[in-house]
């Protein structure tokens, strides 16, 4: 009997509730999410890197999951560096104001602020060269499209999402110049409706090979309905679209947060800005799709070489905007500082950038 | 047989009883979820209820995340008595907090206490007006101000969200969608170092004061209150039901607009797209719990406060989902109403008439 069972652990719970005192481990690393894990997407990806570290370095974490990007993320934040969190790890772009004013009250806990700009005594940057990734999809989209025109939804006009598709549009552009890109943006991180339907738009008006820059599956799911292609971001996605999947650029945080604790724990981390990609593991395709001939699997698995070497660069000049301004020159590649300045869509998109 | 029979006058004593039995019922179903999930009761209880507020850095925040709720509870209460339904104080929130965070921007170079005093007018302002376009629509076609006013709350969303990636935003933030940080005169200070607690609070308190006052002592209050409970008998007496809505909707879109305002230049200290942490829709559950009394409102907003800490620290040492706190208010919300069958009717053993 289910009623027998809870007396019986009630009556365990008064017992043992004189014992419950000091519950956390002496060494602990916080983590902070703005969405739910689920099983797909941003979050995920950065809990698959959580559960990394403890398995490598075996310190113990917890983490606080669809923490708002408001005043709640300071208290989240300020109580894990209250109990004596270590390393606190804040993943989601509107943490950055709090997180930076808790680090300026915690000297000693090393704080980190994914995808911001804003660097601290004791708080570092990370963030990913996504784009990368997105160059290598985009190859294979320019490829594998029929109708030339492909499709991205995306959530909001920010460097990463625009170096994102610029990337994904240079890639195409690179080995199909007839390729052209129709973006729809949804104003939101996560929302499968209106994922779904901007994919349905892209569909209908002749994308044969879409992707998305959001945090649902939805856009690869619709991709699989219509009989399409689709690539996923963050997560690989395949069980979303086994046809529709032919790949996707994936987040990968592990290392980072390995190597990140054990500086702490060695007294040798320094607060720096990390912006890693292919080179350093955090950016990655996921397994390709039968559907990709093998000429070109070939292909691309050079490329990922390349990166890694760093003689691939996505934004190698010439690069030219969409008004046929010449961003970049040719025999140079774009700067870091111009990617993170980046507000306007290359040439092949041709969709108009809102604002 | 055990029967419902309806009481022949309304229990007054069960009224106020409703709410507390509604949170001893909330607090017994927690101690068996907690169960059920395989945790210790006694220990989640600790967890949720009593670590959150164990040093006065907990008290603080407590408060903190009360008064949004206290304010606009407090102003959905004048209405909601004479059954004027605003359900969009989260959308009011939101235009306060972006009249509020307008006039913080336009003055950023200025300093003095003019800027604050703009601020609060600013944030109420924008509330009201947000709250007359309802107001407008229900005296003028006879619309229904539920539908107009929840419908404005996704309106409001996009227009924060527009205005912080277009004319509000900060020309030095990389083109992420949010302002620049407010300058130090357009924050509202602090009441205690070491924390976020600030003057908001005591706004909130005045409000409170001032919302008994009016709904328990003044004619205007009384007037209302006749009308949320004989609309005939109202209109008899010659009380103008056009005054009732204008006054109920504008009370509760002055005090969303003052908690936006509060927002903004309290914990944010800018404006981004999450002006609300679902304050608007919290103070709804906050307000009916109280029974639209503000006394009760001071304690449900502390009550609902400290299930939003709760579920944070259930996450943090027990690794309980994020859901838990809305779990606890859908039963706080579930057990309430299913008590307040028991204002007008009783139980009574019958025997069953063949």
């Amino acid at each position: 009997m289910i009623l027998t069972k809870i007396i019986k652990k009630l009556a365990l719970a008064t017992l043992s509730c004189a014992m419950i005192g000091a519950t956390q481990a002496a060494e602990n690393v916080g983590f902070v999410y703005v969405s739910p894990i689920g099983d797909a997407g941003w979050t995920y990806q950065h809990d698959l890197g959580r559960l990394q570290l403890e398995k490598e370095t075996g310190v113990t974490t917890s983490f606080v999951e669809n923490v708002a990007e408001g005043p709640d993320a300071e208290r989240v934040i300020r109580e894990m560096a209250k109990r004596g969190d270590k390393v606190i790890f804040a993943t989601s772009f509107g943490f950055m104001n709090y997180a930076l004013k808790v680090s300026k009250s915690f000297p000693k806990t090393a704080f980190v602020h994914a995808t911001g700009y804003k660097l601290g005594k004791n708080m570092g940057l990370v963030n990913a060269r996504f784009y990368e990734g997105r160059y290598l999809t985009g190859v294979i989209a320019g490829e594998m499209t029929k109708s030339n025109v492909l499709g991205y939804v995306a959530a909001f006009p920010i460097p990463e999402v625009l170096q994102g598709i610029n990337a994904f549009i240079q890639g195409a552009r690179s080995v199909n110049p007839k390729a052209e890109l129709r973006v729809i943006w949804v104003n939101s991180w996560f929302d499968p409706g209106k994922e779904r339907q901007a994919a349905l738009t892209l569909l209908s008006q002749n994308s044969d090979v879409i992707t998305h820059h959001t945090d649902s599956t939805a856009v690869v799911q619709a991709a699989e309905d219509q009989g399409k292609y689709a690539f996923g971001y963050h997560s690989d996605m395949s069980k979303y679209g086994p046809k529709a999947h032919l790949t996707a650029a994936t987040h990968h945080w592990g290392d980072y947060y390995v190597n990140t604790v054990k500086a702490v724990q060695a007294g040798n981390w320094k607060p720096g800005s990390v912006w890693g990609g292919y080179a350093e593991g955090m950016v990655k395709l996921a397994p390709l799709n039968k559907a990709i001939p093998g000429e070109l699997q070939d292909r691309i698995r050079k490329m990922e070489a390349q990166l890694k070497a760093g003689t691939l660069h996505p934004f190698a000049g010439p690069v030219v905007d969409q008004s046929g301004k010449t961003v970049v020159a040719a025999g140079q590649n774009m700067t870091d500082d111009q990617l993170n300045q980046m507000n306007y869509y290359l040439q092949g998109v041709v969709s108009k950038i809102p604002n | 047989m055990l029967r419902l029979e309806r009481r022949p006058e309304a229990s007054h004593l069960m009224s106020y009883a409703s709410p507390l039995i509604a949170i001893g019922l909330m607090l017994v179903g927690g101690l068996l979820l907690f169960t059920l999930l395989g945790k210790n009761p006694l220990e989640g209880f600790k967890v949720f209820f009593i670590n959150p507020i164990s040093d006065w850095y907990g008290v603080s925040e407590l408060l903190l995340k009360a008064t949004p709720l206290m304010l606009i509870a407090v102003g959905l209460a004048v209405g909601f008595r004479a059954n004027v339904w605003n359900i969009g104080a989260e959308g009011q929130l939101i235009v306060g907090g972006i009249t509020a965070s307008a006039v913080a921007l336009y003055f950023q170079e200025s300093e003095g206490v003019h800027v604050l005093i703009l601020m609060v007018l600013a944030g109420g302002l924008g509330g009201m007006l947000w709250a007359a376009i309802p107001a407008f629509l229900k005296t003028r076609f006879n619309t229904n101000e539920i539908l107009v006013s929840l419908m404005l709350v996704y309106v409001a969303q996009l227009l924060v969200s527009w205005l912080v990636h277009g004319p509000m935003m900060d020309p030095d933030g990389f083109n992420f969608p949010q302002s620049r940080m407010f300058e130090d005169s357009a924050l509202l200070p602090l009441l205690s170092e070491g924390n976020r607690l600030n003057l908001a609070f005591i706004f909130a308190l005045a409000a409170l004061l001032v919302g008994y006052v009016f709904m328990y002592r003044s004619f205007t209050g009384f007037q209302m209150q006749v009308a949320g409970f004989a609309k005939n008998a109202a209109r008899y007496a010659g009380f103008s039901a056009k005054r009732m809505v204008w006054i109920g909707l504008l009370s509760g879109g002055a005090m969303a607009g003052l908690a936006g305002m509060a927002e903004v230049a309290g914990p944010m200290g800018q404006i981004t797209e999450h002006v609300s942490s679902n304050y608007g829709f919290a103070a709804i559950i906050v307000a009916f719990v109280a029974r639209l009394n503000p006394v009760g409102i001071f304690f449900a907003s502390l009550l609902m406060a400290l299930l939003y800490l709760g579920g944070e620290q259930a996450q943090q040492y027990m690794n309980l989902p994020s859901s838990i706190s809305n779990v606890f208010q859908g039963m706080l919300l579930l057990f309430l109403l299913g008590s307040d069958v028991f204002i007008n009717y009783r139980l009574r053993w019958k025997e069953a008439v063949a």
